[in-house]
C-alpha cells in the first residue's frame, strides 16, 4: 500500500506518531501516543485526501513482561480511497486510560467496551462505560496474559428480577 | 395494604398530587418490555429492553454476552491449527468462510502462498456456505414474519448444500476444511457433477422463495422502508457487507481487494438504494445468485493439482512419508505436538464473509500458540448499530430488522 | 438399616397383580400420551440452533415423533432442549426457564456444549448444564447430525413411556423401619 497515509500523518502530527512502519503483507502501522489518539483519529476521518470514514475494527493486546504492558490497535480504512491502515497506541498498565473515539466514529463504541471487559482499558470519555460480554459481577479481565483459561469466580447471589412489566407502581409493589 | 395506602398519602391542599397517584392503577407512561436472551426472535442470545411507547420503541438498550465462549482465550491455549475448530463455531452458518479467514491471515504472516487448487477450493467452499448462510437468513426472516413455507425450502436447500458439503469435509455445518497451507481433502470422485446438480436443484427453491416473498404484499409491507439506515450512518457504525451495500455503498472486498481467486472470476456485487430491510433481503438474494455464478466457474476452472504446500514446517507430510522416512515422521510429531512455528509479528487480514468483512488480527511471538487472535466480527457493528436502526419504529419492526442484520451470536460474541 | 422384609421374595399374589393391572394400563397410557405429544421449548444458543432448525424442517421432521410444536413459553412446555453452549451468563437464565415449566418436564442436552460443555473449557463456559438443571438424555456432538437427535428423542420417548407418572403412580407406602 501507499506511503501517503503514514507521510500525511507524520506531517501533521511529528510528536504524536513516534514509529511508523510497512508491516507484513504491506499493511501501513503507526505508532501513535495515546494522548493524542482522538485528534489523530478526527484528521484521519475529516481529511479529503485521507477519509476513514468506516468505523475501525479496535482491539487490545496484552504483552505481559514488556514495558508498556498493553496495545490498543486500530485498524482504519476507507471505502473512499480504498486505503488502510493501523495505529498502534502502547498503554502502561499503571495509567491505563485513553481517550475514546466514540465522537469521531459511533461505530466504535462496543470496540472499546470489549477492551475494558477483557483487558481493563479504560476509555474516558465513553458514553457507556460497562461490560460487554462478562455478567457485572465478574472479577478480573478474562483476556489479560495473567488470568488462568479455567479461571473460576466467586458465587455471586442471584440477582432479584425487578418488575420491568409493571415498572414502578404504588406501594406494595417494586 | 389497603390501609396502608391511605396513611402513607395523607392528601392536604397544598401538596399537588403527583401524577402516579392519580393514575394509580396505571403505571408509568412507557413500558418496559425485556425480549430476554432466551427468545425465538433473539436468535437466541441478545437481550433487548425497549421502552415502549405505545407501540413504539422510545429507546432501547441491548445485552449481550449470553454466548461468550472464550474464543480468543482458548485459541491462545491451543496450536494454530487447532484453532480452526474454534473458527469453525464462530459464524456458524457459513463456517469455512471464518476458516479460510484465520487460514489466510496466518498465512500472511508466515508469508506462504498457497497453491492453485487449494485457492479454487477454499473459494468453492466459501461460496457454498455463504449460500447456505443466505439461505437460513432468509428463511429465518420469512419464518418469523408468518411465512412458514419460506423457511421449509430454505432448510431443504441448505441441507442439499449441506449433504455436499459432508462429503468434501465430513461436516454439515462445523466444516474445519482449511488448514495452514491449503485445504484439508481434495474433491470426492463426481463431486463437481453432484454440485451442479444441486446448484440447480437451489437455484429452483431459491426463484421459488423469491417468487413467495419479494413481491409480497404482506412481507413488503413489513419490510419496505423498517429499519431505514442511510449511507453515512453505515459507515459511522461500522456496518458491512450486504448491509452496507444495502444502504449505498458498494465495497466489497472481494472486489476492492481481491484474494484468493476472486479476481479470476465474473461476478456483480448488488448494491441497494434504501438501506432498508426489504433491500437487505434482496442482497441476499442476488447474491445467491452471484454465489452460484462463481461457483459454477470456479468449478470449470479447476485444474488438478497439490492441495497444500509441501512445506514440512506448516503442513502435515503424507502418511507415506510419516511412516516410511524420519523426516516425514519428525515434522509430523512437531506440528502436532508443539505447532506450527509462526514468525513473530502481526497481521490483520479481511475476507468478505457472508456477512460483511471478516477480520483477523493475530499476533504471533513465534511459537506454535497463537500469541493473540482478534476477530472483526462483521455481524458486530449492525447490532451494535440496532438501536439506531429502531428506534422510532414500531415493536414489531424490531423483529425483521433483526433478521436482516444476520446476527450469529457464535461471531459477535466470539 | 435393612429389616427383614428386604430379604422377602418379590412375589406377588394375583390378588396384587389383578389391583395393580389398572394402574399400570392407565401409567402406560399416561406414558404413550406424554411421549407422544411433546411440547418443546428450544432453549437455543448457538451452532446446535442451526441443526435444530434442520431436525424441524422437512428432511428430518421432527413432527413425526409428535414433538414439532415449539412453544416459546416455558409454561406451556414440557420438554426443555437445551440446544448450545451455556455460558456463566445465560445459566441463571436457563435455570429460571427450567423453574417456570410446569411438571411433567423434561430436558435434553443437546450437543456437547450442553452435555458437558464441549471444548469450551474455560472461564465463560458451564462444564455442562446438568451443573444447573437435571438433565434426562445427553446428545452428544458438534453438532449432532438429525439422525442423532431424533435417536435421542427416541430415547425419551422410551423414558418417558416406562417412568412412574405422578399422575398415578403412588409411591409404596413406607415399610414399618423405614423412613
Amino acid at each position: 500500500m501507499s506511503k501517503a497515509v503514514i507521510d500525511a500523518l507524520r506531517a501533521r502530527f511529528p510528536d504524536a506518531v513516534n514509529d511508523a512502519y510497512e508491516g507484513v503483507g504491506g499493511d501501513d502501522v503507526a505508532f501513535v501516543r495515546k494522548e493524542n489518539v482522538a485528534e489523530v483519529c478526527r484528521f484521519l476521518k475529516d481529511d479529503p485526501a485521507l477519509r476513514f470514514d468506516l468505523a475501525p475494527y479496535v482491539t487490545a493486546v496484552d504483552y505481559l513482561g514488556v514495558e508498556p504492558r498493553f496495545e490498543v490497535v486500530y485498524n482504519l480504512f476507507s471505502t473512499v480511497h480504498n486505503h488502510r491502515v493501523r495505529l498502534r497506541v502502547k498503554v502502561p498498565e499503571e495509567d491505563a486510560v485513553v481517550p475514546t473515539i466514540t465522537g469521531v466514529w459511533r461505530g466504535a463504541n462496543w470496540f472499546e467496551r470489549y477492551c475494558w471487559d477483557m483487558y481493563g482499558i479504560r476509555f474516558e470519555g465513553h458514553p457507556d462505560h460497562r461490560r460487554l460480554f462478562m455478567y457485572e459481577e465478574f472479577v478480573g479481565h478474562p483476556l489479560r496474559k495473567d488470568y488462568p483459561l479455567r479461571g473460576r469466580q466467586p458465587l455471586v447471589a442471584e440477582r432479584d428480577v425487578p418488575d420491568l412489566y409493571r415498572g414502578p407502581g404504588p406501594a406494595g409493589r417494586d | 395494604m389497603d390501609a396502608e395506602r391511605k396513611q402513607a398519602a395523607p392528601v392536604t391542599a397544598q401538596e399537588p398530587r403527583a401524577p402516579d397517584d392519580l393514575d394509580a392503577p396505571f403505571p408509568a407512561k412507557r413500558m418496559l418490555v425485556n425480549l430476554g436472551p432466551s427468545h425465538p426472535a433473539m436468535h437466541g442470545t441478545t437481550r433487548a429492553v425497549v421502552e415502549l411507547d405505545g407501540e413504539t420503541i422510545a429507546a432501547m438498550k441491548l445485552d449481550i454476552g449470553f454466548l461468550h465462549r472464550g474464543f480468543e482465550k482458548s485459541c491462545e491455549s491451543v496450536t494454530w491449527n487447532q484453532c480452526f475448530p474454534y473458527t469453525d463455531r464462530l459464524n456458524y452458518v457459513s463456517a469455512i468462510m471464518n476458516n479460510v479467514g484465520f487460514a489466510l491471515a496466518v498465512e500472511k504472516l508466515c508469508k506462504i502462498d498457497v497453491p492453485d487448487r487449494a485457492k479454487y477450493l477454499r473459494v468453492v467452499g466459501s461460496e457454498m456456505h455463504r449460500m447456505c448462510d443466505h439461505f437460513t437468513l432468509v428463511g429465518a426472516l420469512g419464518l418469523e414474519l408468518g411465512a412458514m413455507t419460506v423457511l421449509l425450502y430454505a432448510m431443504e436447500a441448505r441441507d442439499l448444500l449441506w449433504d455436499r458439503l459432508t462429503e468434501l469435509c465430513g461436516a454439515r455445518l462445523t466444516s474445519s476444511y482449511c488448514r495452514i497451507g491449503g485445504v484439508a481433502r481434495d474433491l470426492p470422485e463426481g463431486w463437481s457433477e453432484k454440485t451442479a446438480r444441486t446448484l440447480d436443484r437451489c437455484a429452483v427453491l431459491r426463484d421459488e422463495i423469491d417468487a413467495l416473498l419479494t413481491r409480497n404484499r404482506i412481507f413488503v409491507d413489513r419490510t419496505r422502508d423498517v429499519g431505514v439506515v442511510n449511507r453515512e450512518d453505515a459507515l459511522d457504525l461500522g456496518f458491512t457487507g450486504p448491509c452496507l451495500r444495502a444502504s449505498g455503498e458498494p465495497y466489497d472486498v472481494r472486489k476492492s481487494a481481491p484474494y484468493l481467486v476472486y479476481d479470476r472470476v465474473e461476478f456483480d456485487v448488488p448494491v441497494g438504494a434504501h438501506g432498508d430491510n426489504f433491500d437487505r433481503y434482496l442482497m441476499r438474494i442476488e447474491e445467491m445468485r452471484q454465489s452460484e455464478r462463481i461457483l459454477r466457474q470456479c468449478l470449470a476452472q479447476m485444474e488438478p493439482g497439490d492441495i497444500a504446500i509441501r512445506d514440512f514446517r506448516y503442513v502435515l507430510p503424507p502418511k507415506p512419508q510419516v511412516y516410511g522416512t524420519i523426516e516425514g515422521l519428525m515434522a509430523h510429531f512437531k506440528i502436532i505436538m508443539e505447532g506450527i512455528k509462526v514468525p513473530a509479528g502481526e497481521a490483520y487480514s479481511y475476507t468478505e464473509a457472508a456477512n460483511g468483512e471478516l477480520g483477523f488480527y493475530v499476533v504471533s511471538d513465534g511459537g506454535g500458540r497463537p500469541y493473540k487472535l482478534g476477530i472483526r466480527a462483521p455481524g458486530w457493528p449492525m447490532v451494535a448499530g440496532l438501536p439506531h436502526m429502531v428506534v422510532g419504529s414500531l415493536l414489531a419492526d424490531l423483529i425483521p430488522t433483526f433478521d436482516t442484520i444476520n446476527m450469529i451470536g457464535g461471531e459477535v460474541e466470539q | 438399616m435393612a429389616s427383614e422384609m428386604d430379604l422377602v421374595p418379590g412375589i406377588t399374589t394375583r390378588r396384587e397383580e389383578a389391583q395393580n393391572a389398572l394402574q399400570k394400563m392407565v401409567s402406560k397410557g399416561l406414558g404413550w400420551a406424554r411421549k407422544y405429544s411433546l411440547f418443546q421449548y428450544p432453549f437455543v444458543t448457538a451452532c446446535c440452533g442451526m441443526e435444530f432448525m434442520s431436525l424441524a424442517a422437512s428432511r428430518y421432521d421432527l413432527d413425526r415423533f409428535g414433538a414439532a410444536l415449539p412453544r416459546f413459553s416455558p409454561r406451556q412446555a414440557d420438554l426443555l432442549i437445551v440446544v448450545g453452549t451455556v455460558n456463566c451468563k445465560q445459566a441463571p437464565i436457563l435455570k429460571r426457564v427450567h423453574e417456570q415449566m410446569a411438571d411433567p418436564k423434561w430436558v435434553v442436552a443437546f450437543g456437547v456444549c450442553a452435555s458437558s460443555g464441549g471444548f469450551y473449557d474455560n472461564y465463560a463456559t458451564v462444564q455442562g448444564i446438568d451443573r444447573v438443571v437435571p438433565v434426562d438424555v445427553y446428545i452428544p456432538g458438534c453438532p449432532p447430525r438429525p439422525e442423532q437427535v431424533l435417536d435421542g428423542i427416541i430415547l425419551l420417548q422410551k423414558k418417558i413411556q416406562g417412568q412412574p407418572h405422578k399422575l398415578i403412580d403412588r409411591l409404596p407406602p413406607a415399610l414399618p423401619g423405614q423412613g
